[in-house]
């Protein structure tokens, strides 16, 4: 009970939870603040420009300015929406991010509540976000809303599928290591899997899955590449179109809670979270600097990204997660219970998921190679001297316009 | 087994009605206020979810009439008009008018000034077509980034053109007969300087652009036109050479004093989105070296006006149709005199309007997504399409 622990009173669980949930809470809020400042300034200098400068210090109260400017905005509601649909979207669409933080361990000691199935709890809620979306594109009454909205749906059902069959993977590793120095039953909670990654971090015995895991995620947080559910040039901002002031800050809430999360979960499944490299002896202050120092620097990436990618057309996204990620996650699978069904070495796990990335990086190159055709990149060229160009027969083409 | 109705009636077998699964189209607007429009240009789609099946193009709402004031004012007067249509590349657009106004006219003009005015017009080619990469960038889906990066370039090439003539959009510079006033005294190196900077900056987007994979995967066989269809729809410039067919008016209609100058012309293979972009990135390049050419050649001095100007310009009686090649494509000026001091026609034939025109088959059968990356391919500017 950690906060008996500081504070050295003892308080009934229930109290100590609603602590902990307030605690969270705010804990997220001022973490989007933070996190949009930091994107605003990585961009920025990413992009050849300063970012905000002129709001406080080095533009650190952008953020805050830019909340109270959300929250003293008139919230404007199409009257043509469907009323309850479009109010509630915001809170259905954030509530489950924040929902998901329950099992989430900051330190070895620090979060909600450890939940041994954990995992399944995680994906479940955070599967919940979805129909805050459809609720907000459907609700609005606006085209490029549902465009977005239905995008968004297609979007999170195929990437929810690799990645669910990549914790299955990483449950199995994590079972059959407990299963030699601790409790196999509790291989669907995250702080044991951070708990058994003293020595060895996940990612080297799942390196698949972690590639597999990070693009589900950048696909679950709709950051380029596959941001086409609220890409900017097509459906002019997706299914939050229609919204302002408060209401459209939810979304940013949720959606910066939601990057926050998903690199924790990253970070604590494959990175080792508050354990690796140090152990679980360090101290609760060690524990949770490690957790902070893993996720910013994951964030750092995961920003990154939206610099240097353009955006996918989403029948390329829908074939990528069903032809290529979802074929590699189920072979993952099967190679993960083959091997520990005959116990082999967490060292023939690592190699055989090693062996499957190279193949997946192998595939999406020839992929590429293919696309790009022969001698693509450079087109040939004539030297720029007079002559008669004879035009080819030409049937006329039908005329656009109406 | 006999099947009855509530009111007890038989049923002899259950009637299956068979029927596909209906979907509704959807008519979505993409512009005339839309962040993929590149102006205000209006695009009905109409949409079966993701899928194109019918593409209505607006155009008109920039229409300022700008043929019509040109020909009620003076030769020199109306100038200023050609800046505003294709304000990206003002220069070349006041160089084919003051071209067509002196071979109707018959004036000659000095050799340093049609130097300057070559000089600025590649540059302006090349502040067009940074533009091209960075709108393009946005249209395909960098967040910015394409955006800021070639912004730092043609701020540069600005700055030059704000230190010849004191402007940086709407320039106003080039006269009947040669120019308004001389270049600034450091002219030719502040070129060279700049010159680097564009070099690097062509290397720049080069790598963020050209071998990212999601980038190529956006672009290849996209939009795709035969070179058939393309000089059809009287496609010029980029979007032509990049189907297939080497057309380029500095050489195939030499005008100015591009026979001096040793340079190629890029060519595509598949008249596809991504052959645009590399057509219009290798044209940068050779731009480049157009301009590096110019700049030696140049004279240091010299008039950059006739000597004997007349006062009021009253051609003779005739008609001339001038043409040169804008970094859109063929940028033409049909010219009417009646031998008095106004033009009796002006027509501006502007590519922008004839490569949107290609813009319908493009789109239609694809994906909403590259319905926009094509048309931000075609490098519109509406100020030029509706005149």
């Amino acid at each position: 009970m950690v906060l008996s622990e500081f504070a050295g009173v003892s308080m009934p669980d229930w109290i100590d939870a609603l602590l902990r949930v307030v605690f969270i809470v705010a804990l997220m809020t001022i973490n989007a603040f933070a996190l949009i400042y930091l994107e605003r300034k990585i961009l920025a200098r990413l992009q050849a420009r300063v970012g905000p400068t002129r709001t406080g210090p080095i533009g650190t109260l952008q953020s805050i300015a830019d909340a109270l400017k959300l929250v003293t905005k008139e919230d404007v509601r199409p009257i043509t929406a469907d009323r309850w649909a479009f109010e509630l979207a915001p809170y259905m669409a954030f509530v489950p991010v924040f929902l998901v933080f329950v099992p989430i361990p900051f330190t070895e000691t620090w979060f909600i509540r450890d939940l041994n199935l954990g995992l399944l709890y995680v994906f479940g809620v955070l599967g919940l976000n979805i129909v805050g979306v459809v609720m907000a594109a459907w609700g609005s009454d606006n085209k490029y809303a549902l465009l977005g909205g239905v995008r968004a749906a297609a979007q999170a059902i195929s990437y929810e599928i690799p990645m669910l069959l990549i914790i299955v993977a990483v449950v199995m590793v994590a079972a059959g290591r407990l299963a030699v120095d601790g409790d196999a039953s509790m291989a669907g909670s995250i702080n044991a899997i951070v708990g058994d990654q003293t020595t060895t971090p996940y990612i080297l015995l799942q390196p698949l899955g972690f590639v597999i895991f990070m693009i589900g995620a950048l696909a679950e947080l709709h950051r380029p590449p596959f941001d086409m559910p609220i890409a900017e040039s097509e459906v002019v901002g997706g299914y939050f179109v229609e919204y302002s002031g408060m209401r459209w800050g939810l979304f940013f809430l949720a959606e910066y809670t939601a990057l926050f999360l998903m690199v924790m979960l990253a970070s604590s499944i494959f990175l080792g979270g508050w354990n690796w490299p140090f152990g679980a002896d360090v101290g609760l202050g060690l524990q949770i600097v490690l957790t902070l120092v893993k996720t910013s620097v994951m964030i750092v990436l995961v920003i990154g990204s939206r610099a240097l990618f353009p955006r996918l057309r989403i029948d390329q996204l829908m074939a990528f997660s069903w032809k290529v990620l979802l074929p590699f996650a189920i072979v993952q699978v099967i190679a993960n219970g083959i091997i520990l069904a005959y116990g082999g070495a967490d060292w023939v796990v690592g190699l055989v998921s090693f062996a499957l990335l190279a193949a997946l990086f192998g595939l999406i190159y020839q992929l590429m190679r293919q696309r790009k055709g022969e001698g693509a990149r450079t087109v040939s060229t004539t030297p720029a001297t007079p002559r008669v160009i004879t035009a080819p027969d030409v049937t006329p083409v039908e005329a656009g316009g109406d | 087994m006999v099947q009855r109705t509530f009111e007890g009636e038989v049923l002899t077998e259950p009637v299956v009605v068979e029927r596909e699964f209906e979907t509704v189209d959807m008519n979505i607007n993409i512009g005339p206020q839309h962040p993929a429009t590149h102006g205000v240009f209006r695009m009905v789609l109409t949409v079966d979810g993701e899928i194109v099946k019918d593409a209505i193009p607006y155009i008109g709402y920039m229409h300022r009439g700008g043929e019509k004031l040109s020909e009620n004012l003076d030769y020199r007067g109306a100038l200023g008009y050609q800046d505003r249509t294709d304000y990206l590349a003002a220069f070349n657009s006041e160089w084919v008018y003051v071209n067509a106004v002196e071979r109707l006219a018959g004036v000659e003009i000095p050799e340093r000034a049609e130097y300057v005015r070559l000089i600025l017009a590649e540059f302006n080619r090349l502040l067009s077509h940074f533009m091209f990469m960075g709108a393009f960038g946005t249209d395909v889906g960098y967040f910015g980034t394409a955006f800021t990066w070639t912004f730092k370039e043609r701020e540069r090439i600005q700055d030059l053109f704000e230190a010849v003539c004191g402007d940086r959009i709407m320039y106003n510079y080039f006269r009947v007969g040669g120019l308004a006033w001389d270049p600034h005294e450091t002219f030719v190196e502040d070129s060279h300087w700049v010159l680097d900077q564009v070099e690097t900056g062509i290397g720049d987007v080069d790598e963020l652009m050209t071998d990212n994979e999601v980038f190529v995967a956006r672009c290849r066989d996209v939009g795709v036109m035969s070179a058939e269809d393309a000089i059809s729809f009287g496609v010029t410039g980029p979007m032509l050479r990049a189907s297939g067919v080497p057309f380029d008016l500095r050489v195939d209609e030499p005008y100015s004093i591009y026979d001096r100058f040793h340079w190629e012309i890029p060519v595509g293979e598949r008249g596809d989105v991504y052959d645009r972009y590399l057509v219009r990135l290798e044209e940068m390049r050779q731009s480049v070296t157009i301009l590096r050419q110019a700049l030696d050649q140049m004279p240091t001095s010299g008039p950059i006006m006739p000597e004997r100007m007349p006062a009021r310009l009253r051609p003779e009686p005739g008609e001339i149709y001038m043409r040169q090649e804008n970094p859109r494509g063929e940028y033409g000026i049909y010219m009417v005199s009646d031998g008095t001091d106004q033009p009796w026609r002006v027509k501006m034939r502007s590519p922008c309007f004839h490569n949107l025109s290609s813009l319908k088959p493009q789109v239609i059968g694809g994906y909403l997504a590259d319905a926009v990356v094509a048309l931000g391919s075609i490098d519109i500017v509406l100020c030029e399409v509706d005149r």
